[in-house]
């Protein structure tokens, strides 16, 4: 078995140990929340025998081991149950709303390597010089605020005082592209169309650069630290002497060795996107899960609760399994400790 | 007579800090003459390795630093270079070897990756597998036997020795005139040490390669080199021929440098105890080993 399958294999072996303490948790957190479900789901008009009526439906009843057992059984048939304030299975609200919380995050993780990685480079191959200054400047004013404070200030300066940039939305309302993917980037490349595609992209920068405002000052800072720190190792003073160009000394010879620090850090605030997109979300009135989220916990929709937690997870486990990879990729070590014993 | 490999006159060098002006250097005058072998040897701090990036053209980008004096390398007075045609001279026409080879090759790419960035540098066009061809045969030349194992292997994978040997062909691939050797393999065992710098010894007598041997160790430096320059606290003390040095040193500071060499080994570090006022004595010169008149202007 080759070393990185080896690696998948016991990542995603353990991400699945933790999903299902996970949804242990949820399963167990979301019932002990006060409220009756049944009652709240009926409303105060439903008499007290339509209320028994559905508890014993939802199995709400029975001992909370047993539920979990059947949800469970529910589970490995991708069955995550139907929704009481949707009234429709939680797989399909989740499919509905999931791909336009995705595509937020997908688009503030590319900012955030795509900007923050290489203010870092620049920095510390400027280290010390007006560049460094203002790139060190700049990055601690992002990461100094958190997403929905970035989501208010950005939205006022860009969308509201000078309205470069729509003020909500994913896309303009009269535009009706046919969803294939729910990325609306994708579906209207899809559906042929660059202008809606161009609209919806347009409609994504504010609310995706104020998600990642933070996570490009922190890819940045960090680095810039470890990059600096590489840069007095002998092997970079090797490249020097053999007359390495700088640039690709730059990119290369220190950037790599410093990634491998940093890599894990990133991919972790890359996976906080996730849960910062719900503040944000709320700000830019975009239509994800936080919407979903917030409604079916104020209503305490045990399934949809449950269903909502467990896909965030999910996700953040891919991330973290991704990034494990990455890292892999770029040291050898890990590559080759992964060897048969 | 054609102009020495390499011709330093009156060098000078401070770092501005916080406290002013440190000097390290003060006034350092050596040359190494085609196909010589010398040795630049003085205590740790005495200032050998800032006078090695001085040569190889880096110090030179260090806001910091103050340079002054005359460096010449084939003729051609480096400070009258751009930073450019002194970058074009990096590891072309000389080229360096360090004091831990583990430690100077990155961890994150394959030797063959690194091979392929030191012949671009002679031959900016060469291909991956036209480098992996010709680190094959540098390799072989330094009786690594079997390159393509080596060139797909990473440093941490491979020991001390055969880092070094891989440095080494690095170094002569593309066929300086100056090589530097910075302390190089202290930081390998004893024997191992002593089988590269043999494996040194015959390549670059064989490309009739210039040497600039920096070290601490007396006793690989009388196995070595063929001149001796003793540096102590950024001044030369005294310079001659490697016989004489040894056997008539004549500089208070080199005869406590020779006394403090431990017999048994007959190298590792001198360690002098307290430095005296006579160390400062004048600089030495050992007949008919000065330097070379006729300096251009
Ligand atoms: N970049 C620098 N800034 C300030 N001082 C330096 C710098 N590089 C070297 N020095 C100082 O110069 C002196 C000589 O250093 P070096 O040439 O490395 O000694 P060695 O003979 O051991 O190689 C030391 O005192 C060192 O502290
Ligand atoms: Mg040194």
């Amino acid at each position: 078995m080759p070393p990185v399958v080896r690696l998948l294999a016991k990542r995603l072996g353990t991400s699945l140990v933790v999903l299902i303490g996970v949804s242990m948790l949820i399963f167990a957190i979301a019932r002990v929340i006060p409220g009756d479900p049944a009652r709240i789901a009926l409303g105060p008009n439903a008499t007290a025998a339509q209320v028994a009526a559905l508890r014993e439906r939802l199995n709400l009843d029975q001992p909370i081991v047993v539920q979990y057992g059947q949800f469970v059984a529910d589970l490995v048939r991708g069955d995550l149950g139907v929704s009481l304030y949707t009234n429709r299975p939680v797989t399909t609200d989740i499919v509905q709303f999931l791909p336009a919380t995705l595509e937020l995050v997908l688009v503030a993780g590319v900012m955030m390597v795509v900007f923050g990685l290489p203010l870092g480079i620049l920095s510390a191959r400027y280290r010390n010089s007006w560049i460094d200054n203002l790139v060190r400047l700049v990055t601690l004013l992002g990461v100094s605020a958190p997403a929905f404070v970035w989501a208010v200030i950005l939205m006022l300066a860009f969308a509201y005082f000078l309205p470069l940039f729509p003020i909500a939305g994913r896309i303009t309302d009269t535009m009706t592209i046919p969803t294939v993917t729910g990325f609306l980037m994708v579906d209207t490349l899809i559906a042929g169309d660059p202008r809606a595609f161009a609209n919806a992209a347009w409609h994504i920068v504010l609310p995706a650069f104020a998600l990642a405002l933070s996570g490009i000052g922190q890819a940045a800072r960090l680095t810039r630290s470890n990059m600096v720190e590489t840069y007095d190792r002998p092997y970079i003073e090797m490249a020097q002497s053999y007359g390495f160009p700088e640039r690709r000394i730059a990119t290369r010879y220190a950037f790599r060795p410093s990634m491998i620090p940093s890599l894990t850090i990133i991919g972790l605030d890359f996976a906080a996107m996730l849960g910062n997109a719900f503040l944000v979300e709320a700000v830019f009135a975009w239509p994800g899960l936080s919407r979903y989220g917030v409604a079916v916990i104020l209503r305490k929709d045990l399934n949809a609760i449950v269903g909502t937690v467990l896909i965030i997870s999910a996700m953040f486990l891919i991330v973290n399994v991704i990034v494990d990879l990455l890292i892999a990729f770029i040291n050898p070590r890990i590559r080759y400790s992964q060897r048969a014993s | 007579m054609s102009a020495p490999t390499l011709l330093i006159r009156d060098l000078r060098l401070g770092f501005r800090g916080y406290s002013g002006l440190v000097e390290v250097l003060h006034g350092i005058s050596l040359h190494v003459a085609k196909g010589e072998r010398v040795a630049l040897v003085g205590e740790s701090g005495s200032g050998k390795s800032v006078t090695a990036r001085i040569v190889l053209g880096l110090l030179q980008n260090l806001k910091s630093a103050r340079i002054s004096g005359r460096v010449e390398f084939e003729g051609r007075d480096l400070s009258r270079l751009s930073g450019r045609e002194r970058h074009a001279l990096r590891g072309t026409r000389m080229s360096m070897i360090f004091q831990d080879p583990t430690s100077s090759l990155n961890p994150v790419y394959t030797i063959a990756t690194q091979f392929h960035e030191v012949l671009k540098r002679a031959e900016p066009r060469l291909d991956l597998a036209g480098a992996r061809r010709r680190a094959a045969v540098a390799l072989a030349d330094v009786a690594i036997t079997e390159p393509e194992r080596v060139l797909d292997s990473y440093s941490f994978q491979l020991s001390g020795g055969m880092n070094q040997r891989v440095m080494i062909a690095m170094a002569l691939a593309n066929e300086p005139s100056l090589l530097i050797a910075d302390e190089p393999g202290t930081a390998l065992d004893v024997t191992v040490q002593a089988q590269t710098l043999g494996l040194m010894r015959d390549l670059v007598a064989r490309h009739g390669t210039s040497v600039l041997f920096i070290s601490h160790n007396l006793g690989v430096v009388r196995e070595f080199a063929d001149r001796v320059y003793v540096i102590y606290k950024g001044r030369i003390a005294e310079q001659g021929p490697t016989a004489a040095l040894f056997e008539d040193p004549r500089h208070p500071y080199t005869r406590a440098l020779l006394s403090a060499v431990p017999r048994i080994t007959g190298g590792g570090i001198p360690e002098i105890e307290d430095a005296s006022e006579s160390y400062f004595a004048p600089l030495v010169v050992h007949e008919g080993y000065g330097e070379p008149e006729g300096v251009r202007p």
